[in-house]
């Protein structure tokens, strides 16, 4: 399994240099090209362009300080292997149901302390942002992870520009609530809408996103499309999938996970190999297409980053 | 034979790369659910011998409780092997911080008795009675899987009501044919004494 999946060996490490800089050059021009089209294809005639990339030599567009260098999780198990309950509790279940979940129209309402509450066709909310490839880390709560070259703009832009009063201490998020698109929320699996929250200073830091694609093309309906959170230091289901409500709100909002198991799951779910899940152990977890464990890092290995978020906080008892 | 399709199953999908991205995980998962399909199928047995009085069944049972024994094995290598790839220490850790694996641990261990007295020597040195009572200790076993299933899961769907259900169902007409048994044998009982006389 493992073994034909060793593809993605950092170019620099095996080519001369200046041969590497002009095809990091010529990747460089040739997926901001590639991202453009990508960007159209978010709008109103949402075009596929599946095809364009292959994963294998995709590269991202504008490399940024936090991607890690690690190697990527092949686009198809990013797209095959996802927990998105509204599709149904097995691993492949999104990628068989979610497509009958309509991402088009699409608009977000934002609400509560903030200057400009209005709802927000999508096409608006993406007017003017800059999109980022992002390459992050991904742990789930199960033990699992990937690599995933995100697509999207920081969420501090978009807090920004519809400006919070100071009474928001925290944002409040919600999925799509539509059981005839989403069979899972047909079952009682989870209490819908799917719900999640931040405090402000985590949402306006500069690694949460808001992605709308992955490999530099726009999302998967399977991966949350067509916009949602991705909060990667923290385990998975915290990064709430295809947003239809952002809130501004005074007080600790409610979180799905929290309210199906509230001692299991708690409001800030940060990767802490220390903390161990009540019924399981969170100190390794297997990448995807790995065979052997690895060990967890602290805030999923950004701790130099977010850390100072918590300091004088006991994450054993807020977990 | 039909009982090994499963696994053939299994095997065929591992080396054509039909497993999900994480495939180890399916193969636990796989193990598992045909372990307590096995369970749940050698307790049908009885009940549906009374049932249908069709006795020839209880020739599949001891094939049906091996098979139960042999998935079990499977699962647990799997742990052993592939998920933990036999790291003591993580395993010793991992036991009391997932009480769902010492449940399944416990179900799994309960079953060794039962496979190593399976064979006819056995059961004639046991005595059938002995072998009886011992063989009794499935029913902790199918009791435990279904806990074992229920703990492991974030949240719980019909899939682990289903197995309890049946589980709970099929020990509670072993009960019930016990006490109408002992009914049966209380009115009797009048009758029966002036014979012993
Ligand atoms: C009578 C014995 C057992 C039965 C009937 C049983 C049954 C099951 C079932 C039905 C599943 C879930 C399959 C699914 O979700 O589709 C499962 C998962 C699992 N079992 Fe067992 N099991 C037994 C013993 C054990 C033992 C002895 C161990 C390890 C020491 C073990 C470890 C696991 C693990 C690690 C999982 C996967 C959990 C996860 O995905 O998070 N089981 N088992």
């Amino acid at each position: 399994m493992a073994a034909n999946r060793k593809n993605d060996i950092n170019p620099s490490e095996i080519t001369d240099e200046g041969l590497y800089r002009n095809r990091r050059e010529f990747m460089r021009t040739a997926s901001l090209a590639v991202a453009g089209a990508a960007a159209l294809s978010l709008l109103p005639k949402n075009i596929s362009i599946a095809h364009a990339q292959d994963s294998r030599t995709w590269k991202p567009n504008h490399p940024s300080q936090s991607d890690t260098k690690e190697e990527l999780t092949p686009f198809k198990d990013i797209t095959s292997y996802n927990n998105f309950y509204e599709f149904g509790v097995d691993k492949d279940d999104p990628a068989q149901y979610a497509g009958t979940l309509k991402t088009q129209p699409w608009s977000v309402a934002v609400d509560g302390h903030v200057k400009k509450p209005a709802v927000y066709h999508l096409e608006d909310i993406l007017k003017g942002e800059s999109m980022e490839d992002r390459i992050y880390r991904h742990r789930c709560v199960e033990g699992w992870s990937m690599v995933i070259p995100w697509l999207g703009f920081p969420l501090a832009n978009l807090i920004k520009r519809v400006e919070p009063a100071s009474k928001a201490k925290y944002v409040a998020f919600q999925t799509k609530f539509a059981p005839d698109e989403m069979p899972g929320q047909r079952t009682s699996a989870l209490r819908w809408p799917y719900v999640e929250g931040l405090r402000m200073d985590e949402a306006m830091h500069p690694l949460s996103l808001l992605a709308v694609g992955l490999y530099g093309k726009s999302l998967p309906n399977q991966d949350g499309a067509p916009i949602r959170l991705v909060v990667p230091w923290k385990y998975g289901f915290k990064s709430i999938k295809s947003i239809v409500k952002i809130s501004f709100v005074e007080s600790l909002p409610p979180t799905a996970w929290n309210l199906a198991t509230p001692n299991e799951y708690g409001f800030y779910s940060n990767v802490n190999p220390e903390v161990d899940h009540p019924r399981w152990s969170q100190a390794r977890e297997r990448r995807i297409g790995e065979f052997f464990k690895r060990k967890t890092l602290m805030f999923n290995g950004y701790a130099d980053q977010v850390a100072g978020l918590y300091s004088g906080m006991d994450l054993r008892k807020d977990f | 034979m039909l009982c090994l399709a499963p696994l053939i199953l299994l095997a065929w999908n591992g080396l054509n790369g039909n497993l999900s991205a994480n495939p180890i995980s399916d193969i636990t998962n796989e193990t598992g659910i045909w372990t307590i399909r096995f369970i749940v199928a050698t307790l049908a047995i009885t009940p549906l011998r009374r049932i249908t009085r069709l006795h020839g069944l209880i020739t599949f049972r001891r094939m049906i409780g091996l098979f139960a024994f042999f998935y079990g094995s499977l699962h647990f290598t799997t742990y052993i092997w592939l998920d933990q790839f036999f790291d003591w220490r993580a395993i010793l850790k991992d036991i009391p911080k997932r009480p769902f694996i010492m449940i399944g641990f416990a179900s799994f261990v309960l079953m060794i008795p039962l496979a190593v007295t399976s064979t006819q020597k056995m059961i004639r040195r046991l005595g059938g009675r002995r072998w009886d009572i011992l063989h009794r200790l499935i029913y902790i076993t199918a009791v435990g899987a279904c806990i074992h299933y229920i703990w492991l899961v974030k949240v719980v769907t019909y899939r682990q009501i289903v197995y309890a259900t049946l589980v709970a169902a099929l020990l509670l007409f072993r009960l019930l044919w016990k006490l109408r048994g002992e009914s049966l044998q209380k009115t009797h009982q009048p009758a029966k004494k002036p014979l012993a006389a």
